[in-house]
């Protein structure tokens, strides 16, 4: 350990480390690009890691089709300026069933995302998937490896997981079967925002808050964002001072009345919050454990 | 460009902005917790992250909810329920793989990998252990020093843990009695004084209440030493890479077009500037930096730990798996070292068997040639063994098929460190810890034959090549070998036959049937049948040979094309019914042991080069087909 390089440079390092070993090691690597504050980070220490070359990975995006406005203009925008290549993957089938985050619950999340992402992950063939998850976010997260094996099948099996040693990762497969990278492990949500700051990274502007129409769910506040939004009896959208502290889809995704609307303003904002970055997820509320099972079932 | 990140100048810093700037300056201790089950290691990282005020209240609620229902703490919060994140964990109320943590005080910065006791994973605990700077080891005061506790400081003591705190948990049970914290402390540093520990710190601690866990408790009046928190504030742990020799492995070559060459990799120790002489470790060719590229601007310096694209100043070969070094201190160039292993796999190893060893960027096959001793957990003693099992520590001789750049662990953890990896199922089956490297082929110097093989060959108007034919005991090998022999004499070409039963009487006399020799049987039959290739010959060796990984290690001593694996396919029904020397009828009786297709398993290749099947076709019907097959290949006209 050296005291030396500064924190934030030696998480940098660790990342790009971790990124250049993927792209020796496996065949078909794609990069999970999910247009979030973590994504935005991930991207730029890709593009760190090959400069002078572009990253010599696609980027691919799984789109339920009930993503904010703004992050798909965001994405569009992100990937013509870089100059990158960019799959965008839906489950079709399932978008002419009509499967929608109001009416099938839990089964929307597994459908549209994790079986949409099982699906592109074999029809491109791609062997290594880099995700943007960190340890610090949730409890079965901090379990995982950096390098984290997936069965024939792209299970999880959290209670045989390969061990990892050092710096030294082991990319190792056989046909069909695939790993996850996570290369921000070991960075936190402070960190994270910490850099975007440092280094006047681009984020979705619904990071910064504005007013904007919400009705209050179950404690939650959703902001009422296009046509499809279904309002239950009684509610009445209202315009209020809100921003986000994690995107997802929007029916499933809660906002929370802040007025940072600045980066030192939000990093201010979070030693003073109580509550986890992922409380605004309405999907790890589903089911006890959800997240462990979301995940040995194939979902970042 | 520096090595940290600042912001351009711009108006007088604010209060958050400074707050932030002496952030990035705080150092971050990465530590573990290990021990024995139920030691508490668990409930002591939730404490810490109670008692910093680093728990959310949402998470709280949920912690709350679930220690009423896994809870073992009756009516208190069950701390250990916040790290055991896998439904399997609260379950049985274990922890299973290493769980990672974040905290911060406004000294330090905080990773913390809480690990579990139970035996069964210690491989899990291996892995939180090798990216810590230090090791807590709880043990429970009522209990003492158990041979888990050692085994765990024996572990983090070979994975390059010089500082441990020994953390005499659950000490509220004892009455907060000095004379067993004394007790268990000497002990403990009786049992641990030769694994070169620089610091070692008891504390008398209660996890559970939080005594001595963040401040000095008054339930202690006779300790006064630090408490816990203290200690990893102010611990100095450095080790600092930057004052040894420049090392960097090339992890990949950038080549954005015809004008630009750079070598990606993270500089492992040392420092290194633009007009520098590096050196390529294993060529030995020398150059000189020309730039240190990055995207925020070329660097003027970089030192041990930066990610960096070098440019050199002439065009010399160098690829992913090469070590650039300085040229006043080399690094040795080898394919032969000593090493510690931790045996990870609950499949046996095997000394000659070939797996994948990864050290720095560089994968290349090899094999530990011999173990030289196993080290008892509990005593530290060194003990003789043949084979290594799951979690076993030893000292073992490693053999390479290619030389490659190698530093004791102890002087440089990436070019020290290695994983084991088996060929057939990727798994990660060992980690080593290099010793001594021991430079290459100084001992054996292989002679530049005057006369090669091809021209050999060329003499006998054919290619060399060996045919390995495996398959069941009386499966037909040595029959079809035979035929084939007769067939390829007939037509003037030059053979020699290499029989599994017949060489167990000669060259391999000594050997047994048990795995391990099973083994060595076929590594010598594939180094004398390479050498019967090198000499222009076509070699047909019949052996059953039922591992694959032995199968695929034989391929590996030749070259492309010179290994032909024909699979000699007939079932084992079949082969019990012929049964030309009535084995199956013994083995059945249980008189001979370790008997393929009884009591060893025979693992049939995937792939074969010819698959023959006696079911559907004659011995001569095959042996023709190899036959024709040699000349589809080339190997004789």
């Amino acid at each position: 350990m050296s005291d030396r390089l500064s924190h934030l440079k030696r998480l940098e390092n660790e990342s790009i480390h971790i990124i250049r070993e993927v792209v020796a090691e496996c065949r078909a690597p794609v990069f999970l690009y999910s247009i979030g504050k973590d994504s935005t980070v991930m991207l730029h220490l890709a593009m760190k890691a090959f400069y002078p070359s572009k990253p010599l990975f696609p980027l691919m995006h799984i789109d339920t089709g009930w993503k904010f406005r703004e992050m798909i203009a965001f994405r569009d925008a992100a990937v013509q300026r870089l100059g990158l290549h960019l799959i965008v993957h839906s489950n079709e089938e399932g978008r002419r069933q009509g499967i929608n985050p109001f009416d099938h619950g839990g089964y929307y999340t597994h459908a549209m995302k994790t079986e949409a992402l099982k699906a592109a992950m074999k029809l491109y063939g791609f062997d290594a998937a880099f995700g943007g998850a960190r340890r610090d976010e949730e409890k079965s997260r901090a379990k995982e490896r950096v390098f984290s094996f997936r069965t024939a099948a792209q299970e999880w099996d959290p209670k045989n997981q390969r061990p990892e040693f050092w710096q030294l990762y082991n990319g190792r497969m056989n046909q069909r079967e695939s790993i996850r990278v996570f290369p921000l492990s070991n960075w936190t949500e402070l960190d994270i925002w910490h850099y975007i700051m440092l280094e006047k990274l681009d984020i979705v502007p619904l990071y910064f808050a504005a007013e904007r129409p919400v009705v209050t769910r179950d404690g939650s506040l959703i902001v009422v964002h296009d046509k499809r939004m279904r309002l239950l009896p009684g509610e009445t959208p209202e315009m209020r001072l809100v921003r986000f502290r994690s995107l997802g889809c929007y029916p499933l995704t809660a906002a929370h009345e802040s007025p940072a609307a600045t980066l030192p303003e939000i990093v201010a904002e979070m030693f003073t919050a109580r509550t986890s970055e992922r409380g605004g997820r309405l999907i790890d509320r589903d089911e006890k454990d959800s997240m462990e099972k979301k995940k040995r079932e194939g979902y970042f | 460009m520096s090595d940290t990140l600042v912001p351009a100048p711009m108006a007088a810093p604010s209060p958050l902005e400074q707050f932030l700037a002496r952030q990035e300056r705080i150092g971050t201790l990465r530590f573990l917790t290990c021990g024995s089950v139920d030691d508490g290691k668990s409930t002591l990282i939730g404490r810490l992250l109670y008692d910093t005020k680093l728990i959310f209240d949402d998470t709280l609620a949920t912690l709350e909810r679930d220690s009423a229902r896994h809870g073992t703490a009756g009516e208190d919060i069950d701390f250990a329920l916040l790290v055991d994140g896998l439904e399997a964990e609260r379950e049985q109320g274990i922890t299973i793989d290493v769980a990672y943590r974040f905290f911060t005080t406004d000294k330090r910065r905080f990773i913390v990998a809480d690990t579990p006791g139970h035996e069964q994973y210690t491989r899990n605990m291996a892995t939180g252990a090798s990216n810590a700077d230090l090791a807590v080891v709880l043990v429970d005061a009522r209990q003492g020093v158990l041979t888990q506790t050692k085994r765990h400081s024996f572990i983090v003591s070979l994975l390059g843990i010089r500082h441990v705190v020994l953390a005499v948990n659950k000490i509220d049970l004892v009455g907060f009695s000095e004379a067993r914290f004394n007790q268990i402390r000497a002990e403990y540093e009786a049992a641990v004084r030769d694994l070169g520990f620089r610091t070692l710190t008891a504390i008398p601690m209660s996890a559970r209440f939080g005594d001595n866990v963040i401040a000095a408790s008054e339930r202690t009046p006779w300790y006064d030493g630090p408490s816990l928190l203290r200690l990893l504030e102010t611990i100095d742990v450095n080790a600092d890479a930057e004052e040894k020799p420049f090392r960097m492995p090339v992890q990949w070559v950038n080549r954005p077009n015809l004008d630009f060459r750079g070598y990606a990799g993270t500089i492992s120790s040392g420092s290194i500037r633009p007009g520098d002489r590096v050196t390529v470790a294993a060529s030995g060719r020398s150059s000189t930096v020309a730039r240190i590229v990055t995207m925020d601007g070329d660097m003027d310096r970089a030192g041990a730990g930066s990610a960096v694209t070098i440019t050199l100043a002439d065009q010399i070969d160098i690829s992913r798996g090469d070590v650039l070094t300085t040229a006043e201190a080399p690094v040795a160039v080898t394919d032969k070292f000593d090493a510690h292993v931790v045996w990870l796999s609950e499949h046996t190893l095997f000394p000659g068997r070939s797996y994948i060893i990864k050290l720095g960027s560089r994968s290349v096959s090899g094999s530990i040639a011999r173990i030289r001793h196993r080290i008892d957990i509990n005593t530290f003693e060194q003990v003789g063994a043949d084979t290594l099992g799951m979690n076993d520590v030893a000292a073992v001789n490693i053999t390479l098929t290619a030389p490659i750049a190698v530093e004791r662990f102890a002087d440089n953890h990436d070019l020290g460190g290695f994983i084991v990896i088996d060929r057939l199922t990727n798994a990660t089956v060992g980690v080593g810890m290099v010793e001594t490297a021991v430079q290459a082929s100084t001992n054996i110097v292989w002679h530049d034959l005057a006369v090669d093989r091809d021209a050999r060959a060329a003499l006998k108007g054919q290619r060399p090549v060996a045919i390995w034919f495996t398959g069941l005991s009386g499966a037909g090998k040595s029959t079809v070998a035979n035929l084939v022999d007769r067939k390829l004499h007939a037509l003037g070409r030059h053979t020699f036959i290499l029989d599994g039963d017949n060489v167990r009487h000669g060259l391999n006399r000594d050997l047994g049937f048990s795995e391990a020799d099973r083994v060595e049987n076929i590594r010598r039959a594939a180094e004398a049948a390479k050498l019967m290739v090198d000499a222009g010959l076509i070699v047909l060796v019949s052996f059953i040979s039922p591992y694959r990984s032995d199968r695929e290690a034989a391929r590996e001593r030749f070259e492309q094309g010179e290994f032909l694996e024909a699979f000699v396919d007939t079932s084992i029904d079949e082969c019990r019914r012929r049964d030309p020397k009535g084995l199956y009828a013994r083995a059945d009786q249980g008189l001979i042991r370790n008997f393929t297709g009884v009591s060893a398993p025979y693992e049939a290749p995937d792939h074969p080069d010819l698959h023959l099947d006696t079911g559907k076709a004659t011995a001569e019907e095959l042996a023709d087909r190899v036959v024709a097959d040699l000349r589809r290949r080339a190997i004789i006209a």
